[in-house]
């Protein structure tokens, strides 16, 4: 039983076709990983899963639902939450404030509750703090919780966004580019926790260009080219698949030859 | 410990009321209160905008319009006659609620009004609704498009209040009777009341900022400040941006009504130059001044200013003056003055002082 569906997606934006005919499936508990040239429509498909953009045909299944047409914060309440490609942190917030802000869907009190600090409201509040305390330490930021949004560093911002996603208690973590911009050790930190995440059982989907990381962590992979998806299997399987050596390498490329220069393309960092 | 220390800005406030008390009474100027009791009341108004714009980040242009529609709804029912209904049945049932009281008009006529009570909450719900059909339409869009919404809606309720006789036209309403909150407790614009009139107006901000506070420290503030920093990572984090942006603008209107039905019956009247667009822009200009997202700034910088006005300081320059200090704070200090004039005091005091702490100035 999948736990994200997606199915013959189609989205343009006029006359460019951005994602077309797309299908594919998350299995609970695996890392997946969706690769393909820069333009192949990457970033738009994590849109219209989270509920950003709207696809123009298909849909999109989640925890056996059709998500398509819902507003992303509601697919957020169903357990799908996301990082993106530039880190967006809420600058004017502090950075424990930021990871809060991920409890707001397992959090209730409203206006008039949080104006009259109404018995029990204090009481969440703190909770909230302190799940969100928790999260930051889980992603080794806690020293900074409360240093302002803006005053942190590329990889950090990365981190505390990571951790405001793992706040709102996912079951599904779409990462958009996770390493971009990230130096090596970085990459390797990255690497291990994403695992972690995925061992604590968090399905992953991400968006990647660092090929090595992507075939280090992934279970599987879809490939996509100019919207539509050439490929899709373990990182063995599309090291290996003539189209996705043509697409990488470019021209009409004889298979065996060519396998070995992308793999060892691949097990080397960018 | 820390509970204290967040509090401590609402002790210092109260002692401030009543040390202006104090020192006015001793400079035996206590006429003074009259108008720093109407900024305090004008004050809510931007208070109430300084959510909207400061934390939710969207702008109205139309909050003169919310402060006149609560006025004007106090003083229509507070003063209209409605001894016509007398005979009905519900109108006997209403009586029996207080709804209906009788009085006596300004030609000593026995007849029979809305209590002010009742007034102020029909006021309240009239606000409600008229705040959630202006604000659905626009919040649902992203962009400025409440600005030009409430714009527009300002402009409506001006020319409609000019041109009804009802609200008295260009002269407005007068004689609007006093509202008593509680026994001793009576909003009018008697002298004998000034001094307790003053503290009516200055708990009523006060409890205001504690609960805007409280709210302003919550997943709800914190909710708003999100969409006002980054709407789709906001929407993304199951934040319902439409809803948010829609409760704040609404709990602003409120909050510009509340301040109108207390203003009308502390003067006993309004004007239609309340709903003016040009009272609007002044409400958005004492915002910015008090840097928006600054509930303390914007209470002390819009009480001050307005006093100010009130007393006639900037003679017939009065809208110019504000449109002046708008243009003054958007292009020198956005987050207005009193950030970096703190700013400029701390660095100033770390450097008379003797052993001369850097690091203060660098922070």
């Amino acid at each position: 039983m999948a736990l994200l569906e997606v199915e013959n997606v189609r989205r343009s934006f006029g006359g460019l076709v951005a994602v077309d005919k797309t299908t594919f499936q998350v299995a609970p508990g695996q890392i997946k990983a969706i690769i393909g040239p820069n333009g192949a429509g990457k970033t738009t498909l994590f849109n219209i899963i989270s509920g950003l953009l709207r696809p123009d045909s298909g849909r999109v299944t989640f925890h056996s639902r059709p998500v398509t047409g819902l507003k992303p914060y509601q697919i957020a309440r169903l357990g799908l939450s996301r990082t993106f490609q530039n880190p967006s942190l809420f600058l004017r917030m502090n950075v424990l404030e930021n990871v809060m802000v991920g409890r707001h869907s397992r959090s209730r009190w409203g206006f008039a509750g949080c104006c009259l600090r109404w018995p029990g409201q204090p009481r969440e509040e703190r909770n909230i703090r302190d799940t969100a305390m928790a999260q930051l330490d889980y992603v080794g930021l806690a020293p900074l919780a409360h240093c302002p949004a803006g005053a942190l560093a590329f990889g950090q911002r990365r981190m505390v966004e990571l951790a405001r996603a793992l706040a709102t208690e996912p079951t599904l973590l779409l990462l958009d580019e996770p390493a971009s911009g990230l130096n090596t050790k970085e990459k390797e930190d990255l690497g291990q926790l994403i695992r972690k995440i995925r061992d604590r059982g968090v399905t992953v989907l991400l968006v990647e260009h660092d090929m090595k990381l992507v075939m280090d962590l992934a279970d599987d992979i879809v490939v996509l080219h100019y919207g539509i998806p050439i490929a899709e299997g373990p990182p063995s399987v599309i090291q290996s698949d003539p189209k996705v050596i043509s697409v990488y390498l470019g021209g009409e490329v004889q298979a065996d030859s060519a396998g070995g220069e992308l793999s060892a393309k691949w097990s080397q960092s960018p | 410990m820390t509970r204290l220390r967040q509090l401590l800005p609402f002790a210092l406030f109260a002692l401030a009321m009543v040390a202006t008390q104090g020192l006015l009474r001793a400079l035996e100027m206590e006429y003074c209160l009259t108008q720093l009791t109407m900024a305090l009341y004008y004050a809510i108004v931007v208070i109430g905008l300084c959510l909207v714009m400061g934390y939710a980040g969207q702008v109205s242009l139309g909050h003169g319009a919310f402060f006149a529609i609560g006025g004007y709804t106090s003083a229509v029912l507070t003063t209209h006659d409605f001894s016509r209904f007398k005979a009905a049945g519900w109108a006997g049932g209403l009586k029996q609620l207080h709804v209906f009281v009788g009085q006596q008009d300004l030609f000593g006529n026995q007849i029979m009004t809305v209590s002010p009570w009742a007034a102020f909450f029909a006021a309240m719900l009239l606000t409600l609704v008229v705040a959630t059909l202006i604000g659905y339409p626009a919040l649902r869009l992203k962009g400025h498009y409440l600005a030009m919404a409430t714009l527009g809606f300002g402009l409506i309720v001006n020319k409609t209040v000019l041109g009804t006789a009802a609200f008295g036209a260009a002269d407005g309403i007068n004689g609007v009777p006093e509202w008593t909150l509680a026994p001793g407790l009576t909003i009018c614009g008697k002298s004998a009341a000034r001094v307790s009139n003053y503290y009516i107006a200055a708990t009523l901000v006060l409890a205001l900022l504690l609960l805007l506070r409280n709210l302003l420290h919550s997943r709800v503030g914190r909710a708003l400040q999100a969409i006002h920093d980054r709407e789709t990572a906001a929407n993304a984090m199951g934040i319902d941006t439409a809803a948010y942006k829609l409760r704040a603008f609404v709990l602003s209107a409120l909050l510009a009504a509340l301040a109108g039905v207390f203003f009308t019956h502390y003067t006993a009247g309004i004007g239609p130059s309340e709903a003016g667009a040009l009272k609007s822009v002044r409400y958005v200009a004492l915002a910015a001044a008090g840097g928006m997202a600054n509930l303390w700034g914007v209470t002390v910088m819009s009480t001050g200013l307005n006093y100010l006005s009130l007393r006639g300081l900037f003679g017939s320059y009065d809208h110019a003056v504000f449109g002046v200090i708008l243009i003054l704070i958007i292009s020198i200090a956005p987050d207005g003055p009193l950030k970096p004039l703190g700013k400029w005091m701390g660095g100033l005091a770390s450097r008379l002082r003797p052993e001369g702490r850097r690091e203060h100035g660098a922070a």
